[in-house]
């Protein structure tokens, strides 16, 4: 019970409650539902692309490519909206060309056992070059408001924005599968050690290429969700946002050597994020000095356990002599 | 083993690196000879010179980046600590006019120096993967530059002329830019090379164990790599400073990516332990040039982040099927033995 409390993910969670709790106190502001809204649209698209990221990444793998895919999807919307295509067609092609893009990057890495670091700055690059041949510098706003307002608005009487739905879904259907399915512990046991995986008959790579066709098609989704919000398809949106998403799912204690991590610490590491940001701006603080806060954030999470654990170690270790000269 | 079974196996893999770098070399003399049949300007004396002064940045980090890489780690902190030592240097040379540049350069090479020493020690003694490391003070240490740069931006008619000249003035006809840059690659390629503490670097990148229960300093040298990489990102920094003249906080955003493609395009396996500087150096050149030739062709700039994608997988993939085939020779001839 107490090693369960001092993990990682459950400070992480405490902390992320400490400071929701702080900030409806201390910040003018924080905690209307005008502002709640704000935040949800805020964190929905390093949450929803965390979600995919959080498999990956607990399989010992990364990608990297994610905002580029989001980027490439944004551009490819404009452009057929552009083209006269019904939004009700471009909505569900714009998902397929993200599993597509994911799919590539599976298919480099599980089929001709590239490193996926590597794959996935590389086609951080080719989407995103995609993204601009595709659309240029120009940008495409004109989108239907039934759409966009969607996006933007809230539930009935106003205080539940209309995304929280999707995002509690996705939530739910991710953390279901990694947390209470043999999928799930089949992601820990490849990132614990794949060989050993493999040989206790799971399907590596097969796994580790869905995982990446789901990337895709979830950062597609994302691009949609992305444009519509703004209602500005660009070819830059997005641009920064894997750093964003990886820092978050390494902030909620996920290891980035696989096979240890959790959903609830992943969602945690989102909000406490997203919140700081939002509070910091409230009080006029600029959003780049929270940058010093992330970074500080990301570091420490890896740190501080590691410093725990040699510290418990040490002091193991000279309870056990102290018993040996006994 | 005898030492004619140690000496066999060197000798394919010499030569397979050789055309790893001959291959990049080969891409871009058909870039240029196709981009100089288009467009007979290219090859002119100010595009030449263009070229290698574009180079020059991108080749110095990614000698750096090169030699972390090879250690098995990456940095991907360089393009902040570009744009945190670019504003030390602007605000430096626009606050004191008469200072040197030799000055400038030190400045830039000691902040650089400093946040590359926090990167290692991290790595190394907080035992926090780089990758982790070097994506969190990415972050800080940009998040330093805005916070004390705020919105304000230096402008070339605030430095002193100078240092703005040191971007263009030249020693016998090569612009000092590409001198350093020519310094800073060939003096790393040597030491990796030819000395014992570069043997020492691929090492630990080949097998981090082995290279530990061999007795090879991996803490010093480790530092090493990564206050190195952070010097260089460093010296980056004030040669932007000078070259664009202008320099606001946001100077060498994105740069990691550029680093990290000219390394792996250049031949650096991400896993470590092979690669060569010069062949980063080689990766940076053609970056740029590839770039300037779509310029000169006429084809949408847009194509340019596409085409450096591409061009990585293509790398990555060149590699992968270099170490398969070697790793195919090797099992054939332990089965003859």
């Amino acid at each position: 019970m107490f090693k369960k409390l001092a993990s990682w993910d459950s400070i992480i969670i405490l902390l992320t409650v400490l400071v929701l709790i702080v900030a409806s106190v201390v910040v003018d502001n924080f905690g209307t539902s005008r502002n709640f809204t704000f935040m949800v649209l805020d964190l929905m698209p390093i949450i929803l692309v965390a979600l995919p990221m959080t498999f990956i990444i607990i399989t010992g793998e990364i990608d990297l490519s994610v905002a580029s895919v989001l980027g490439l999807t944004s551009s490819l919307m404009g452009w057929l909206w552009n083209h006269d295509m019904a939004i009700q067609t471009i909505i569900p092609l714009c998902i397929v060309i993200g599993a597509v893009a994911g799919a590539l990057n599976g298919f480099l890495i599980t089929g001709l056992g590239l490193p996926s670091l590597a794959v996935t700055i590389g086609t951080l690059a080719l989407y995103r070059g995609l993204a601009f041949v595709v659309l240029g510098d120009s940008a495409v706003a004109d989108f239907p408001f039934n759409f966009t307002g969607w996006v933007t608005g809230t539930l009935g009487d106003g205080s539940i924005p209309n995304v929280l739905i999707p995002i509690i879904a996705m939530a739910v259907v991710f953390g279901v599968i990694l947390h209470a399915t043999p999928v799930g512990r089949a992601l820990y046991a490849i990132g614990a050690n794949a060989q050993a995986a493999h040989f206790s008959g799971i399907r590596v790579a097969r796994t580790k290429l869905w995982l990446y066709v789901v990337s895709g098609a979830v950062s597609g989704l994302v691009g949609v969700l992305w444009t519509l919000r703004y209602s500005s398809a660009r070819a830059d949106n997005g641009a920064g946002l894997e750093l964003a998403v990886v820092a978050a799912v390494l902030l909620g204690g996920v290891s980035i050597f696989g096979g240890k991590g959790s959903l609830p610490g992943v969602l945690a590491g989102v909000v406490l994020l997203t919140a700081l940001q939002n509070a910091l701006r409230l009080e006029d603080v600029s959003g780049q000095a929270l940058n010093i806060v992330t970074g500080a954030l990301l570091v420490l999470s890896v740190l501080l356990p590691n410093i725990v654990t040699t510290v418990r170690g040490n002091w193991q270790r000279r309870r056990l002599r102290q018993s040996a000269a006994q | 083993m005898t030492p004619l079974a140690l000496q066999k196996p060197r000798k394919p893999t010499m030569n397979l690196l050789k055309t790893r770098e001959l291959g990049i070399l080969l891409a871009l003399a058909l870039l240029v000879l196709y981009t100089t049949i288009n467009n007979p300007r290219f090859l002119s004396g100010q595009s030449i010179r263009d070229n290698l002064l574009n180079t020059a940045i991108l080749a110095v980090m990614a000698t750096g980046q090169a030699i972390v890489v090879i250690t098995r780690n990456i940095d991907l902190s360089v393009g902040s600590v570009l744009g945190i030592s670019a504003w030390t240097a602007a605000t430096m040379m626009s606050d004191h006019q008469g200072l040197p540049m030799i000055v400038a350069i030190l400045v830039g090479l000691a902040v650089g120096a400093v946040a590359g020493l926090l990167n290692g020690v991290l790595v190394r003694y907080g035992k926090v993967p780089a990758l982790v490391v070097t994506l969190g003070t990415l972050y800080i240490y940009r998040g330093i530059t805005y916070q004390w740069a705020g919105g304000s931006q230096v402008n070339a008619d605030k430095l002193p002329a100078h240092f703005l000249n040191f971007a263009n003035d030249s020693l016998l006809g090569i612009p000092w830019l590409v001198l350093i840059a020519l310094l800073v690659v060939g003096g790393a390629t040597l030491v990796m090379r030819n000395y014992r503490v570069g043997r020492e670097l691929y090492a630990m990148g080949s097998s981090p164990q082995a290279a530990e229960l061999a007795g090879i300093k991996v803490a010093r040298n480790l530092l090493g790599a990564f206050v190195l990489s952070g010097a260089l990102a460093g010296l980056a920094g004030v040669l932007f400073a000078a070259r664009f003249g202008t320099v606001d906080a946001s100077a060498g955003t994105g740069y990691e990516l550029n680093v990290v493609a000219a390394v792996v395009v250049g031949g650096v396996a991400v896993f470590g332990g092979s690669g060569t500087v010069w062949g980063a150096g080689l990766g940076a050149l053609l970056l740029t040039v590839i770039s300037s030739a779509l310029a000169v062709l006429d084809i949408n700039q847009f194509w340019q982040q596409a085409i450096v994608g591409a061009l990585i997988i293509l790398a990555i993939c060149a590699d992968r099927l270099v170490a398969v085939r070697i790793a195919r020779s090797l099992r054939k001839r332990d089965a003859h033995v």
